[in-house]
């Protein structure tokens, strides 16, 4: 049964009046635990898309559908909830809160759906030990690499128990070995938490990874190949 | 992860910039108590010179004497007279005076000059007059002798034991003249008092303007300056409409006014303190603001409700201007405290500018309460104000601009 369901959705901006179609009348749909990558050459739309899903951004025409709610339809406060109880985000440039330790930014998440801090403090470490940082916990980001911040954003993204992650560009600042090692976290961490996950990227490394991949251009789909 | 701690670490983020604005709050803490304190200070020195030099807290009139001060309008010391008001609570004494305008001559110079009329021994429990005299002696109690203000003896260019001729118009229109040696001569803090006249016994003030018994005044001088209006209350309740009442302010209508519109001009320099510390602080918000636009589009983005993380930011802006605020108080508090009790003497050209104007040339410092609780809560208001300004900035926030750093 399908957790995402978009219909029909277009994107289109204004700017300097002349109106640019970034994502032109899509239609998709995810189910639980896929692995998917969206792929695409720059400009194409898929990072739009991943916007419009993320409730981000507002879609000019169609509906995203996620587990009966359109998102569409949610402004404000409900919005940002729904988001908090409901999509993990994992950003190019890892976006932790920088003050922060690493177990602290992964609690944050948790702390603002005002889970018990017992549990916030066991699933913080066990969500810390699963991306391999253990040891680095109560490290703030300033003291990690680009691959560890990437691999706390993760932790950060799963820790609320979403029903998806929406992932822009998750390796596009790491090196191989980084991304190799992130990948094999997600997909691992995929399997066994059975959360959703959704890429845009440019990545060959993750596209390989990857159990289902729709290749976007001129926002419109191109193919979606499941492996 | 609790909002003030979050706040707390966030304002760390930038140390320099963090210190630079609590600095500037701690400073505009200090320069506007100090000023406070110092124009306390220097208000209850004018109030003090002119209350307990002469006037005292409040002066039993003649109905008419106020408006004409002429040796007509006098009364009558009545017997108990002044043992009745210093049975009223808050009045520590009663001090009776004879006072007219008198020519003071000596050999071919002659100066006008106030002619006082004093009780010596009463006087000097209001007043402390024999501290002023520099040369000679206080007068006595059945002394003959005047006490003459230094500058009318150097126009006059007599010394002690020299003889005054002392000119006026007496009671009722009699002629009032006599010879006077003097006994001392007084130097007062200020220009103005020494250029006021001489002092002698009221029983040869009374003999010389033939008003016998007579008094122009009776100056009171109060346990405490708040007692003031209930003093003056009780002795409308006692005496009526006897005598006209008027306490210091209303003696003294130009200090009164002084120091009104010292604290007028005072204000709109604080006012400009204040405006200058504002912007500070407001561009410190205005920089934190902008520096995590991105960070706080995230924040959202996660889900961290718009309304908390304004209160977030709103806890830093505060936790700023508390920091410099206490910072301040604790270096304000020992300080004025110190000053006050070590005021700080003006010399040279300064000080001669201070006494022309008839202020005592020292800068004087007062500790009181309600000047620190004012500076402190009107920075934290200007704080307030500012720290407003978050919500509306974040509640203006588009979350996908933010995060692109549009």
């Amino acid at each position: 049964m399908a957790i995402i369901d978009i219909k029909n959705v277009k994107k289109i901006y204004n700017d300097n009046d002349v109106p640019v179609h970034a994502v032109n009348g899509v239609n998709l749909s995810f189910e639980k635990g896929e692995f998917a990558a969206i792929v695409g050459p720059s400009g194409s739309g898929k990072t739009t898309l991943l916007n419009l899903l993320g409730g981000l951004d507002n879609v000019t025409e169609g509906d995203i559908i996620v587990n009966g709610t359109n998102v569409n339809e949610l402004k404000g406060s409900k919005l940002i909830n729904f988001r908090l109880m409901n999509i993990g985000f994992v950003f190019q440039a890892y976006n932790l809160i920088p003050v922060l330790t690493a177990r602290e930014n992964v609690e944050f998440i948790m702390e603002l759906q005002k889970r018990s801090s017992q549990e916030r403090k066991s699933r913080s470490e066990a969500l810390l030990k699963a991306v391999g940082l253990a040891d680095r916990m109560n490290s703030r980001p300033s003291k990690l690499s680009g691959g560890q911040q990437q691999r706390v954003a993760v932790a950060r993204a799963l820790a609320p128990k979403p029903m998806f992650i929406l992932a822009d560009e998750p390796t596009a600042n790491l090196d191989s070995a980084s991304t190799e090692n992130l990948l094999d976290i997600m997909e691992r961490l995929n399997s066994e938490e059975q959360i959703t996950f959704i890429f845009s990227t440019h990545d060959s490394r993750v596209v390989k990874k990857a159990r289902r991949v729709i290749t976007f251009e001129d926002g419109k789909v191109l193919s979606d190949e499941t492996k | 992860m609790k909002n003030l701690k979050l706040a707390w670490r966030n304002i760390w983020r930038n140390k320099r910039r963090t210190i630079i604005t609590v600095m500037s709050v701690f400073f505009a803490v200090v320069l506007s108590v100090l000023m406070g304190s110092m124009q306390e200070g220097i208000y209850g020195s004018m109030i003090d010179n002119v209350v307990k030099t002469y006037t005292g807290h409040i002066q039993i009139q003649h109905v008419d004497y106020n408006d004409n001060q002429s040796i007509n309008n006098v009364f009558e010391q009545r017997s108990g007279l002044l043992e009745e008001i210093e049975s009223i609570d808050g009045v520590e004494v009663a001090v009776p005076r004879l006072k007219s305008f008198s020519l003071i001559s000596n050999g071919n110079k002659t100066k006008g000059g106030a002619l006082i009329g004093i009780n010596p021994a009463k006087e000097e429990q209001l007043t402390e007059l024999s501290q002023w005299v520099v040369k000679g002696d206080f007068l006595t109690q059945d002394d003959q002798g005047v006490l003459i203000t230094k500058n009318i003896a150097n126009h006059l260019e007599i010394g002690l034991g020299d003889t005054i001729i002392l000119m006026s118009q007496g009671y009722h229109g009699t002629n009032a003249a006599g010879l006077y040696p003097v006994r001392g001569i007084l130097a007062f803090p200020t220009q103005e008092m020494n250029n006021m006249g001489v002092y002698l016994h009221i029983d040869a003030a009374r003999e010389f303007f033939y008003a016998n018994n007579k008094l122009t005044e009776i100056a009171l001088l109060v346990n405490d300056y708040e007692n003031v209006p209930s003093v003056k209350e009780a002795l409308i309740q006692k005496f009526d409409d006897q005598y006209n009442y008027l306490t210091w302010q209303e003696l003294s209508p130009e200090l009164v006014n002084f120091i009104n519109s010292d604290k007028a001009s005072a204000v709109i320099m604080l006012g400009i303190l204040y405006l200058v510390i504002g912007f500070g602080i407001l561009g410190t918000v205005l920089m934190m603001m902008a520096e995590r636009r991105r960070e706080m589009g995230v924040m959202v983005a996660v889900g961290m409700q718009k309304r908390r993380l304004s209160t977030i930011i709103w806890m830093e802006t505060m936790l700023i201007a508390f920091i410099g605020v206490v910072a301040g108080f604790l270096f304000s508090w020992p300080l004025i405290t110190y000053l006050s009790a070590n005021p700080i003497p003006i010399t040279g050209e300064y000080g001669a500018a201070y006494e022309q104007f008839g202020l005592e040339p020292v800068l004087f410092f007062k500790v009181v309460p309600q000047v620190f609780i004012n500076q402190v809560l009107t920075v934290l208001a200007v704080t307030l104000v500012i720290s407003l300004y978050p919500y509306y900035y974040i509640g203006r926030l588009k979350t996908i601009d933010a995060i692109r750093g549009n």
